[in-house]
């Protein structure tokens, strides 16, 4: 009796500890083991960790758990890993293959060292991050080889079948084990090639998160905080920690500080205007002025700086020409990239500037018809002098709309204006 | 969609420094025609004081080349459908608050790009 309640506690630990175990370090090991493999070997190297934690499953469901869980997974994949490479050798040899088996030989033996973790993440990122698969793609890629998500979340995370993602990931894949990659040895001309690349993943991936569509709060923090992550272990390499990098995680840390300010308790989002500014997170605002300080060492602009340094002025106190300054950064993010939300948000900042008036003059102009964040801003614009366009325009916004959350605020808003017209 | 190169001339020599409101100025009117999408090229603007013109038989002067009393201060290229479409955004400029004036000048494509 005693002994099965036992069996039963040692049962339920292990439910709970591995798959916390399992994001953390899934995506350690698979690119430690990648990288000394060698990236067309990439599926192997997942193979043996994902057996490493199927063992892990049945012997400390048994043993109990280890008092270093973290250690026994990594003998247990360097010890699947040496034996794979053993098998491989007596297998090409029985076929007569000439393999590189001297190459192999030669090689270190793989250990997984704080430092080898990091450096093998790192060439893992610029790895996923291939030119010749597209943005969506190495997103995907990037979820589920970086972050150790399953087929599942990433669908979640872009609101699409899990059919649709599986075939995504397969082609990128195969692209993958085509490239030439060089994992082993990540050089300073790869570098310069794809750190473009990997930063405007990351980029997307955090906005993946933060914008959502997805109703799962809890995959849209972590998507959030795996962006962040990765940028993290950009800015811990010389190479790889640039001004740029350092504008990118300043503008994921200042956005990141309003995450429990954006949505209620009923998961609805909560305008900035209407954020309770206690909820701000001050040690990620302060984090964000550290890298802000960082960024602006040098002489580049990006447009993660713009971006971030509109962050900064969100998160700073209403400051008499606050407006005025998000206004110009605004002017120059959007002559670096054209982007619909860029042009949208320019003309809402306009507005605070110089007045809804002449702001509609703005607005006219763009023109993003069909665009619903188009019709919320015309709403907004009309909201003081013309309440009949205003409430069409919401309407309009609201029916246009693809998320719950929203379609809630703006007919919210449109009641609001309802009873002001009566 | 057309090129067109919008070419700034003025005539008054204290424009080369503007004032922080007249950059703003400047700034949100190439600032709104990229938010609609037709700037192509932001341009350049050209030193007044660092000026030469080269001319024949190795004849270098100072300044810009101006018969008239005007010179270039500046050109950018905007993207739009008609030439008439781009002189809209250029009556907009603030350039002629101080008395400037914008040329609007079509970009030549060769023969052989054009379908």
């Amino acid at each position: 009796m005693l002994k099965n309640d036992n069996n039963g506690e040692k049962v339920k630990h292990t439910n709970e500890l591995l798959p916390h175990l399992f994001r953390l370090e899934y995506s350690k090991m698979t690119a430690v083991i990648c990288r000394h493999f060698g990236l067309k070997y990439i599926e192997i190297a997942e193979d043996i960790v994902s057996d490493t934690f199927l063992k892990a499953t049945e012997t400390w469901s048994i043993d109990g758990i280890p008092n270093n869980p973290t250690a026994w997974l990594y003998t247990v994949a360097k010890n699947k890993a040496k034996d794979f490479l053993k098998h491989q050798t007596i297998a090409d040899s029985k076929i007569g293959v000439i393999v590189q088996s001297n190459n192999l030989e030669e090689k270190k033996e793989i250990d997984f060292e704080i430092k080898t973790i990091s450096d093998s993440q790192l060439a893992m990122i610029f790895a996923v991050c291939n030119p010749l698969n597209s943005k969506e793609a190495q997103i995907s890629l990037a979820l589920q080889i970086l972050c150790g998500f399953s087929v599942e979340e990433i669908a979640d995370a872009f609101l699409v079948k899990s059919e649709t993602i599986k075939k995504r990931l397969l082609r990128a894949r195969k692209t993958l084990r085509n490239d030439n990659f060089q994992i082993q040895e990540l050089n300073e001309k790869q570098i310069k090639l794809r750190l473009d690349i990997v930063s405007r993943t990351i980029y997307l991936l955090f906005n993946e998160g933060y914008y959502s569509k997805s109703s799962n709060y809890i995959i849209r923090k972590d998507l959030c905080l795996e962006a962040i992550r990765l940028a993290l272990i950009l800015a811990e390499n010389p190479l790889t920690n640039t001004t740029q990098t350092n504008a990118l995680l300043a503008l994921m840390c200042y956005q990141s500080s309003r995450f429990e300010a954006r949505e209620n308790e009923f998961g609805e989002v909560v305008l900035f205007e209407q954020q309770n500014k206690y909820l701000w997170n001050q040690e990620l605002i302060d984090k964000g002025n550290y890298f802000l300080i960082n960024a602006f060492s040098g002489s580049e602009i990006s447009k993660y700086h713009l971006e971030a340094a509109i962050a900064y002025w969100h998160t700073t106190p209403t400051d008499e020409h606050k407006w005025k300054h998000i206004l110009q950064l605004y002017n120059q993010l959007i002559l670096i990239e054209y982007s619909p939300i860029t042009a949208l948000n320019r003309t809402f900042v306009f507005a605070n500037v110089y007045g809804k008036e002449e702001a509609l003059k703005e607005a006219e102009k763009i023109n993003l018809k069909g665009n619903h964040y188009y019709y919320m801003l015309l709403g907004f614009l009309y909201s003081d002098t013309n309440l009949d366009k205003s409430i069409y325009y919401y309407n309009v916004a609201a029916k246009l709309s693809k998320s719950k959350s929203e379609k809630n605020i703006l007919r919210k808003e449109i009641n609001r204006l309802k009873k002001m017209n009566k | 969609m057309k090129e067109f190169v919008l070419i700034f001339r003025h005539s008054n020599k204290d424009t080369a420094k503007p004032s922080p409101e007249q950059m703003q100025e400047r700034m949100n009117w190439l600032g709104g025609i990229a938010a609609q999408n037709k700037l192509a090229d932001k341009g350049k603007t050209l030193s007044i004081s660092s000026a030469k013109t080269v001319k024949p038989n190795n004849v270098v002067t100072d300044g810009p080349y101006t018969e008239i009393k005007e010179f270039i201060s500046g050109f950018m290229i905007v993207k739009t459908e008609t030439i008439d479409d781009a002189v809209e955004l250029a009556k907009a400029n603030p350039i002629f608050k101080i008395g400037g004036n914008v040329e609007v000048r079509e970009v030549m494509v060769p023969p052989d790009v054009k379908k």
